[in-house]
């Protein structure tokens, strides 16, 4: 039986799928015909049959690795001698890791916020407009491409040729600078400013997911409620700001937060773009740096606990809104 | 306080040549309560709005006063408006609602709580300023929008089908209420239903549209009087005026075997034409011999309230053989179900309309 585990022709791999298929098949059938025996089964059970398998998964999946995780964080570089807390005590004192922990809060405090801010005004300013389908699929699409499609993309657009005889710039970015007259930039290497290029890339995907709630939070509002407003004498910046944004103030904060968790745990864009070098490294991208190709177990797993941390008070805070955006409705 | 001119006040949807309110002429005087009556999609909503700017005015005016306002924006108007669903909103609290037009205008703070808090007192709201909307009943809420329109002391009030979202008991107690509130503030108000009794109890005036256009525009008791046309007779009225058709004889006019006669005068006015519609409100008729000069009913239903009684029967012979007839007869002797009853009502309370052109003939 060691083709099943150790398929290498194709007729054995063939061979794999069709079992695989009937195990499918077979296992279907039993549940399917087990479903309708028993007349009457205990409560337990059909709760059991229900949460069993999430719990399973989500144990196995996901609570023992986040406390092994946590454990680990707490031992050395082979997970075999206990330090304490000094990875946590490198992480916040080691002038490499502070760059990356400072990234990390630039990131979160900037991608939120622009993406948010855009999503808006563009959701705003293209609403019931004629070529309204049109501006929005145009700043939808990015989301439709995968953080290392962007990544790539956009490390092209910031692509530089030294400025020599002969030289054709081949990014977007230095080749407009060409064009004005001006040099050609290292857009990706000179720090500080190449983390707020990095983070361009997240605004540029996660405004189109902005734009769409938000513009369907606006199209919400009931028209009467508008037009009460404008009879009341709140017209243009001061309807907006005293009945549009206080009307969709629920869906502005699942956005803001929405976006904060995604960029808290950033880490595709700046792996693909800089892998992290010239002072662009954020936790995640450090946290696989330490765990995968430095081999510190220790630091790697505080790191994750880090960001682990990070995220929790922006998920309760994120339900608590949904759940009071419930009550309202 | 203001009187309310529209001019010949004309509205055309994009994509429509028909337009949806058609060269509407109406003299709304100060202090004047105005109801505009009609079915859905006669117009009535379109024209409240071409008042409140809320709707683009295509061809003519609208003045409130002497100032043409036609192409003004809402916020400078002058009015305020209470919607059918009341548009509050949701973030604010009651005091907050109220007090939000002021606000935009720039009122103080402390004189904004004074206002509100007069206009909370007369409504019966001070035990619900800090609430927000969500937490208060529809009848609340629908006092919470007059409350928001009473605040600004506006010229016009114009009320869009304000009661359509209570139920039927607290909609007849709301009713008399906003009418005393509008003889007490004594502010033009300008009020739209499709509640023809609405329409009656409420307006010093009711002007009655359909399609766009403007049927008639008169007292309330006037228009149960003299109706200008078949449609207003039939829309005002509740159970409606029966119209018959009729052949215009030397004598009369002949509906079945009754001859309902008619004046010289109005006889001029037929002319020509060889039928009639005659109208005739149930509370005219009464029950006549069978051998006196009448209509012959066959009885349907009896429904007897107490005070009155209504009989629903079926027409017997002429043009309009089995077209349903009702009558107000006296609720003490109901005559029985499927007997055949004549019924007959004095001349001067019988209406005469043109068969073709639909415009009353009687005086």
């Amino acid at each position: 039986m060691s083709w099943i585990l150790d398929a290498s022709t194709t007729g054995e791999k063939l061979l794999v799928m069709a079992f695989a298929i009937v195990l499918f098949a077979a296992v279907m059938a039993i549940i399917l015909f087990a479903v309708d025996r028993p007349r009457r089964v205990p409560n337990w059970l059909i709760a059991l049959a229900f949460c069993g398998p999430a719990g399973l998964m989500l144990g196995f999946g996901l609570i023992y690795p986040g406390l092994r995780t946590i454990y680990q964080s707490f031992f050395d570089r082979t997970s075999t001698g206990f330090v304490g807390v000094d990875n946590y005590l490198t992480i916040f004192t080691q002038e490499g890791f502070q760059i990356v922990l400072r990234n990390t809060f630039v990131w979160l405090l900037v991608v939120p916020l622009a993406s948010t801010l855009i999503g808006l005004v563009y959701a705003v300013l293209v609403d019931r407009t004629r070529f309204e389908a049109l501006a929005k699929g145009l700043i939808f699409l990015p989301m439709a491409i995968s953080m290392v499609g962007a990544g790539i993309i956009w490390k092209f657009v910031y692509e530089f040729r030294p400025d020599q005889q002969g030289v054709h710039q081949i990014g977007l970015a230095n080749q407009i600078r060409v064009w004005l007259g001006m040099d050609p930039h290292q857009f990706l290497i000179t720090a500080p400013w190449n983390t707020f290029f990095l983070l361009i890339v997240m605004i540029w995907i996660q405004a189109g997911f902005a734009m769409t709630v938000l513009s369907a939070a606006i199209k919400a509002i009931p028209d009467d409620i508008v037009e009460a407003a404008r009879i009341d004498g709140a017209t243009g910046i001061r309807l907006f700001r005293h009945v549009t944004v206080p009307a969709i103030r629920p869906a502005l904060v699942v956005v803001v937060t929405t976006i904060a968790m995604g960029t808290l745990k950033i880490f595709d864009i700046v792996r693909t773009m800089t892998g992290g070098q010239f002072g662009t490294s954020v936790v995640a991208n450090e946290f696989y740096m330490q765990s995968f190709r430095q081999f510190n177990a220790g630091i790697g797993a505080a790191l994750a606990v880090v960001l682990f941390i990070l995220v929790i008070p922006i998920v309760i805070y994120n339900i608590r809104q949904l759940r009071l955006s419930e009550e309202i409705r | 306080m203001a009187t309310v001119t529209y001019d010949q006040a004309s509205r055309i949807y994009p994509g429509s040549d028909k337009p949806a309110v058609d060269k509407l002429d109406l003299e709304i005087s100060d202090g004047e309560f105005m109801v505009l009556v009609g079915p859905s999609g006669c117009g009535k909503s379109t024209s409240l709005r071409m008042l409140a700017g809320l709707e683009e005015i295509n061809d003519g005016a609208v003045r409130i006063g002497e100032r043409d306002v036609t192409h003004l924006p809402p916020k400078d108007r002058d009015i305020a408006m209470v919607f059918q669903n009341y548009a509050l909103y949701p973030h604010m609290t009651v005091a907050e609602n109220m007090g939000f037009a002021l606000k935009m205008q720039g009122v103080s703070k402390d004189q904004r709580l004074k206002k509100v808090r007069e206009a909370a007192q007369l409504l019966g709201l001070e035990e619900f300023l800090d609430r927000k909307p969500k937490a208060l009943s529809g009848g609340q809420r629908q006092r919470v929008a007059m409350g928001r329109a009473i605040v600004r002391e506006p010229k016009v009030f114009l009320m869009d089908e304000p009661l359509s979202n209570l139920d039927a008991k607290l909609r007849v107690s709301t009713r008399t209420q906003i009418a005393a509130l509008q003889r007490r503030l004594g502010i033009t108000t300008v009020y739209v239903t499709h509640d023809q009794t609405e329409a009656m109890t409420m307006g010093d005036r009711v002007a009655v549209l359909k399609d766009g256009l403007l049927q008639q525009n008169d007292t309330p008791l006037n228009l149960y009087d003299k109706p200008n046309n078949l449609f207003v007779a039939g829309f005002i009225g509740s159970p409606a005026m029966n119209l018959l058709t009729g052949k215009v004889t030397n004598s009369g006019v002949d509906v079945g075997a009754y001859t309902v006669p008619l004046e010289a005068s109005v006889k001029t006015k037929l002319g020509s034409e060889t039928t009639a519609t005659i109208g005739i409100r149930p509370e005219a008729f009464r029950i006549v011999g069978s051998e006196e000069n009448g209509l012959t009913v066959e009885v349907a239903v009896v429904e007897e309230l107490g005070a009155d009684a209504y009989l629903y029967g079926l027409l017997n012979g002429g043009t309009d053989e089995q077209k349903e007839i009702i009558a107000r007869i006296d609720a003490r002797r109901p005559p029985e179900k499927g007997a055949k009853v004549k019924l007959a009502a004095d001349p001067e309370r019988i209406h005469v309309f043109s068969t073709t052109t639909g415009e009353r003939v009687s005086g």
